[in-house]
């Protein structure tokens, strides 16, 4: 079958063709079209999937099922990978049972992304688990599968990472496309064998010793692997590339763009990486170009391994290529340029004459939030400090708003405002949404009950994980795959904290919200108000459905 | 067609860019093309600007158009067509939606047009597209849909109105795809 796909969705077409039993993750960009897209074909694929509170818990879930014997999925954005981290390196130890796939999106140029440009290849150093790297939605498929494969192959996880650009890259793509529409949902088995899965001393030293027999196994079948090939241009030329992820596209281009016909040594393993192919690769060339977005690494493990292949090939990499935001045609062109003393085509383009200001996101229109920022800014007296996390509430920090004064990572405000409370008298209020509150604010609201801080603090509740495409939460009685659920109540969890001074309000109804600020900000205690209301888009296409039937 | 068709299609979150770009994507497969588009999802769909590359021809590497190779510029918002003119040459084509969705700090209307005009010359098809949908068919969200008819009828991109609306039914959920066929199909009698 061949189809217009999303890198995303190629993902999911490989997992499926894969035989995938369990899903679990956490949504984020540029990696949520995945759970997303399970979400609408599970029961009728007879998988099961859900969102899990978040990565780290999504990544436990996936090890007890293929533990249990089924075929998991885990998916997640780049920083996802550190949230879920503290799993991850016991999985490597303890292997896998059945096969699992951790799917990781990371967003060079940060499109999608506060926090950082985080690179995740560099988990591969960290955990010692395989990571592919594809570079369209063909290799999102083709990867997807043999990641699987080689998870059942070497009882290890595999990393599938992928970037914005391939993520969100649309082409055709051959596929099975097996029918798995009277697929009923299979059930696993859990034979108990604490020798594999307890990592208690010192059995977790053999373990290891385990681990780095399996990456020597892995290492000779990635030798192999079609996925690593050389392509193109003559082998005898003396400048050759090595590409890895979408920057292989790019220099194809480029070399297009410039008339060169180089060979072009592609990369689809990052972990193992094929050192003798990379060897025979480098031995006959004077220079070589390391293609690679973000962080060196791929170029510091080349400049070790010609070393040895070939101490004078000159190997250039981040000297020529930027270490910042991601690569395009232009870039590759003009790192070629200096490789090759070939002169770089010129790119004529037209300039708008004018400068044109930048369009920052901003709340949608109806959006509850509007009715919440200006209040907290109005009645705040002058000095206040405004915590800010992750999610649509971020926007506290733009214009007109401009209250945000740190934001960090999930859940990341609970924690600094505690801090920033203990550490002076200043006034606090701290700005989380329902999502981020579930997946990580609740340990640091408890700390700061526990040590005795006092931040107000004030959920932007609007009753679904709006930012990243309106996936439901623990707050809102509903799972992935549409089960009713309880609703967690934030106000009830905040209470089992600890916190004595609480309330729930509808925020269109502003003067409420303007009286608990004044009665809660002067408080030695935390407080918490919580603002609940529906987000204005989803109430909006509720409203839609209804009328439509 | 011997070398490839390059088309950045640019405006603001919301305006149902990434629907318009599956079926471009989709038409062109029909007509046996290789294709390669790029989109963005999440922060930048909350009212931010939008821009979707499409590249279509015999063999497509890179996703992305090169600055000043789009062939096309498709511009949902007047503003977003002008920021990305260094897509363009001065032979691309700009089909640009005549709607400012303003904000703070936002170019006056008539500054921007006066831009557009200078830079494009008589390469600029300024269309009320927005208008045209809301008034035809009382849904503005169907501009985009609207442009991709306007530039198959009047031959500003290599694809036949058929395949396109081949990509259109396979596509849009049955209850919107009459409207989308409506749109569409608009630009060619005007």
């Amino acid at each position: 079958m061949k189809k217009v796909l999303l890198g995303n969705e190629a993902v999911v077409q490989g997992t499926l063709d894969a035989g995938v039993d369990f899903v679990s993750g956490y949504p984020g960009c540029p990696s949520a079209e995945i759970g997303d897209e399970f979400g609408r074909i599970a029961r009728e694929s007879g998988v099961y999937a859900e969102w899990s509170v978040n990565e780290k818990v999504g990544l436990e879930a996936a090890i007890g099922a293929s533990f249990s014997g089924l075929k998991t999925l885990v998916n997640m954005k780049s920083f996802g990978i550190n949230v879920c981290s503290d799993s991850l390196f016991p999985l490597a130890y303890t292997g896998t049972k059945a096969p699992m796939v951790i799917f990781v999106g990371d967003d060079p140029s940060c499109h999608s992304s506060a926090q950082s440009e985080q690179d995740s290849r560099g988990y591969a150093y960290l955990s010692k688990i395989p990571v592919l790297d594809p570079s369209s939605p063909q290799e999102c498929y083709d990867f997807t599968k043999l990641g699987f494969e080689i998870s059942e192959k070497f009882k290890v996880p595999v990393i599938l990472r992928s970037t914005t650009r391939v993520a969100h890259q649309r082409a055709p793509v051959e596929f099975e496309g097996l029918n798995r529409k009277s697929a009923s949902p299979k059930l696993g088995n859990f034979v108990k064998n604490p020798h594999q899965f307890c990592t208690m001393p010192p059995r977790v030293m053999e373990m290891k010793e385990e681990l780095l027999e399996k990456l020597k196994k892995i290492s000779a079948y990635a030798e192999k692997s079609k996925i690593n090939k050389i392509d193109g241009g003559k082998i005898s030329s003396p400048v050759g590339i090595i590409a890895t992820g979408i920057s292989y596209l790019y220099a194809k281009e480029a070399m297009e763009m410039m008339g060169l016909d180089l060979p072009i040594l592609k990369l689809g393993f990052f972990c193992p990486l094929p050192e003798k192919l990379i060897g025979s690769f480098i031995k006959g060339k004077k220079k070589i170009l390391v293609a690679e977005e973000l962080d060196p690494y791929l170029e510091k493990e080349i400049k070790r391994i010609s070393k040895d292949a070939n101490p004078k090939t000159e190997i250039f990499g981040k000297n020529v290529l930027p270490e910042i935001g991601e690569l395009d045609v232009e870039k590759v062109v003009l790192a070629l340029a200096k490789l090759t003393g070939k002169k770089a085509p010129a790119f004529k383009k037209l300039s708008a004459g004018v400068a044109i200001p930048r369009r920052t996101a901003r709340l949608c229109e109806g959006c509850p939030y509007w009715n919440i920022l200006p209040t907290i800014k109005k009645v705040a007296p002058e000095g206040t400090i405004f915590g800010g996390d992750i999610g649509c509430n971020m926007i506290a920090g733009l214009a007109p708003h401009n209250i945000q004064d740190y934001l960090f990572s999930m859940g990341a405000s609970m924690g600094i405002s505690h801090g920033v409370s203990k550490a002076t008298k200043q006034k606090i209020i701290s700005i989380i949404g329902d999502g981020t509150f579930f997946h990580s604010g609740i340990p640091g609201l408890i700390n700061a009950v526990y040590n005795k801080s006092n931040p107000l603090i004030v959920v932007l509740d609007n009753r679904i994980t709006a930012m990243t495409g309106h996936q439901p939460n623990p707050g809102m009685g509903k799972t992935l795959m549409g089960d009713v659920v309880e609703e967690l109540k934030i106000e009830e969890i905040a209470r089992a904290c600890g916190v004595k001074n609480i309330k729930v309000l509808d925020p269109v109804t502003a003067p409420e919200l303007e009286t608990a600020i004044k009665e809660f900000l002067p408080k030695e205690e935390v407080s918490i108000i919580i603002c609940k209301r529906i987000c204005a888009l989803l109430e909006r296409r509720l409203k839609r459905e209804k009328e439509n039937g | 067609m011997d070398k490839n068709f390059n088309i950045i299609v640019t405006g603001v979150g919301g305006q149902g860019i990434i629907t318009l770009v599956s079926i471009l994507d989709s038409a062109c497969l029909i007509e046996g093309y290789d294709i390669k588009s790029s989109e963005l999802h999440g922060l930048s769909q909350r009212g931010g600007s939008v821009i979707i590359h499409a590249r279509f021809g015999k063999k497509i590497n890179s996703p992305l158009v090169p600055k000043g190779k789009a062939d096309l510029i498709i511009g949902l918002e007047s503003m977003e067509a002008l920021r990305d003119a260094d897509f363009a040459n001065s032979k691309t084509i700009f089909l640009v939606n005549k709607l400012s969705m303003p904000f703070a700090g936002h170019l006056p209307e008539n500054e921007v047009l006066e831009s557009l005009k200078k830079i494009a010359g008589k390469n600029l098809h300024l269309v009320e597209a927005s208008k045209i949908c809301q008034e035809e068919l009382q849904k503005e969200v169907l501009s985009g849909v609207y442009l991709l008819g306007y530039a198959v009828y009047k031959n500003l991109i290599p694809l036949k109105a058929g395949s396109v609306l081949r990509a259109i039914k396979e596509l849009v959920p049955e209850k919107y795809l009459d409207m989308n066929i409506k749109a569409f199909n608009l630009a060619k009698t005007s």
